[in-house]
């Protein structure tokens, strides 16, 4: 062999880093837990909610649902997902009057008078699963993410409740869960999603007023409604790529 | 070797650097858990954390594999959209285990009232009543059936 000192450095350190990134790669692939079950690949999906706010009756089952189903907090104040009642006056379009005695959990009391002036409507909120979310841009140690199926989820294990995430949010859909002093938001149920069943407040909803759609699934439904109806996100100018979508938004809702 | 005659300063310098380079290393290896960075700035491993968490509502699937007789006789009514779920509440458990859990049956008035007690923010065309007007102390269920609101 008459390779010179210089060819046996050079061809040696091109060898070892060659195999570190071979290595690294395919820790990747042992790594890539979610595609273990056969059944749901986050390649296959784009998760959307589409809300017909012309279909919804303010009547809490989204709220209550929500609480049972993923253990919230059981006091005011704490909600992955809450309905909003407005009341938009004619007179005073600008500034509508809006209220949410406890997320409307327990309903709404019949505080406008009927046949007055000004029209009322509920608008149920939660988060938006942003594609370009602000909350995750700012968390400082990478605590929360948005999946490939476009699920913006928080790593509880891994959250220092610094509370950024909860001020970069424009919809105001995060909050410090108290029992673990980690932020906490709607996950669009994902654990019921993976098993192919709907989110636990859609599964409530007495109207269908609120719809999970999977935008990359062809035979949704959901294309449908998109075609044959005008969709609204919440604060478009904020360019987050909000994936909750209205149909019938009121434009004096925030 | 004119130039290097204080290479004892180099050696010191690039073994302190050496020192810093591995207490980086093995502090890395130790701080970052091992999924960090897989599938992109976070922990890989939480979103099988987050998919492990157990279901309570069992889905309108799970209902109707049993209470068929139910689905046929809400089959013609307005509330046969409507899943079992929402006015029974979560049921999983009883899904999984229908001898031991048995479900309670919800509570008329406030049930009933969520959804058809009359307010102004509710769409024209949804069917709303004044309850004291409509029913004064009485319950729901003495005219209507639930499954079939109807009265016949």
């Amino acid at each position: 062999m008459d390779s010179t000192r210089r060819e046996f450095i050079t061809v040696g350190s091109r060898m070892f880093v060659m195999t570190a990134v071979g290595l690294a790669a395919f820790n990747d692939v042992l790594a890539g837990t979610p595609e273990k079950a056969p059944s749901y690949n986050t390649a296959d999906h784009w998760w959307a909610m589409v809300i017909d706010i012309e279909k919804c009756i303010g009547s809490g089952h989204c709220v209550r649902a929500c609480k049972l189903e993923n253990n919230v907090i059981d006091e005011p104040h704490y909600f992955r997902t809450w309905v909003e009642r407005y009341h938009v006056d004619p007179l005073d379009m600008d500034h509508p009057t809006v209220d949410s005695p406890n997320g409307g959990i327990d309903g709404f009391p019949e505080t406008y008078p009927d046949g007055g002036r000004g029209k009322a409507f509920f608008v149920p909120k939660l988060c938006n699963h942003c594609a370009d979310s602000p909350c995750t841009q700012v968390c400082p140690v990478g605590a929360t993410f948005r999946t490939n199926d476009g699920v913006v989820l928080i790593d509880k294990e891994y959250c220092l409740g610094c509370r950024y995430c909860i001020q970069a949010c424009p919809y105001g859909c995060r909050y410090l869960d108290p029992r673990t002093n980690t932020a906490d938001k709607c996950t669009l149920c994902y654990h019921r999603l993976t098993k192919g069943l709907q989110p636990a407040c859609c599964e409530a909803c007495p109207t269908g007023a609120r719809q999970i759609a999977d935008l990359k699934n062809p035979k949704d439904p959901v294309h449908e409604f998109l075609r044959t109806h005008q969709i609204q996100v919440l604060k478009p100018q904020m360019a987050t790529g909000a994936k909750t979508f209205y149909n019938g938004l009121d434009g004096s809702v925030r | 070797m004119k130039g290097f005659r204080d290479i004892e300063h180099l050696l010191r310098l690039a073994a302190l650097f050496a020192v810093g380079v591995l207490v980086f290393g093995v502090a890395r290896a130790e701080l970052v858990p091992p999924t960090f960075g897989t599938l992109g700035h976070f922990r890989a491993k939480a979103i099988d954390e987050i998919r492990a968490k157990p279901i309570e509502y069992a889905g309108q699937g799970a209902c109707a594999e049993c209470h068929a007789d139910v689905v046929d006789l809400r089959a013609k009514a307005r509330h046969r959209n409507i899943a079992c779920e929402s006015c029974h509440g979560p049921l999983a458990t009883h899904a999984e285990n229908p001898a031991d859990v048995t479900p309670k049956l919800p509570v008329a008035p406030p049930l009933c009232t969520h959804c058809h007690a009359a307010n102004t923010g509710k769409p024209k065309r949804y069917p709303t009543v004044d309850i004291r007007e409509h029913a004064g102390t009485e319950s729901c269920v003495t005219c209507h059936k639930p499954h079939d609101p109807r009265i016949q």
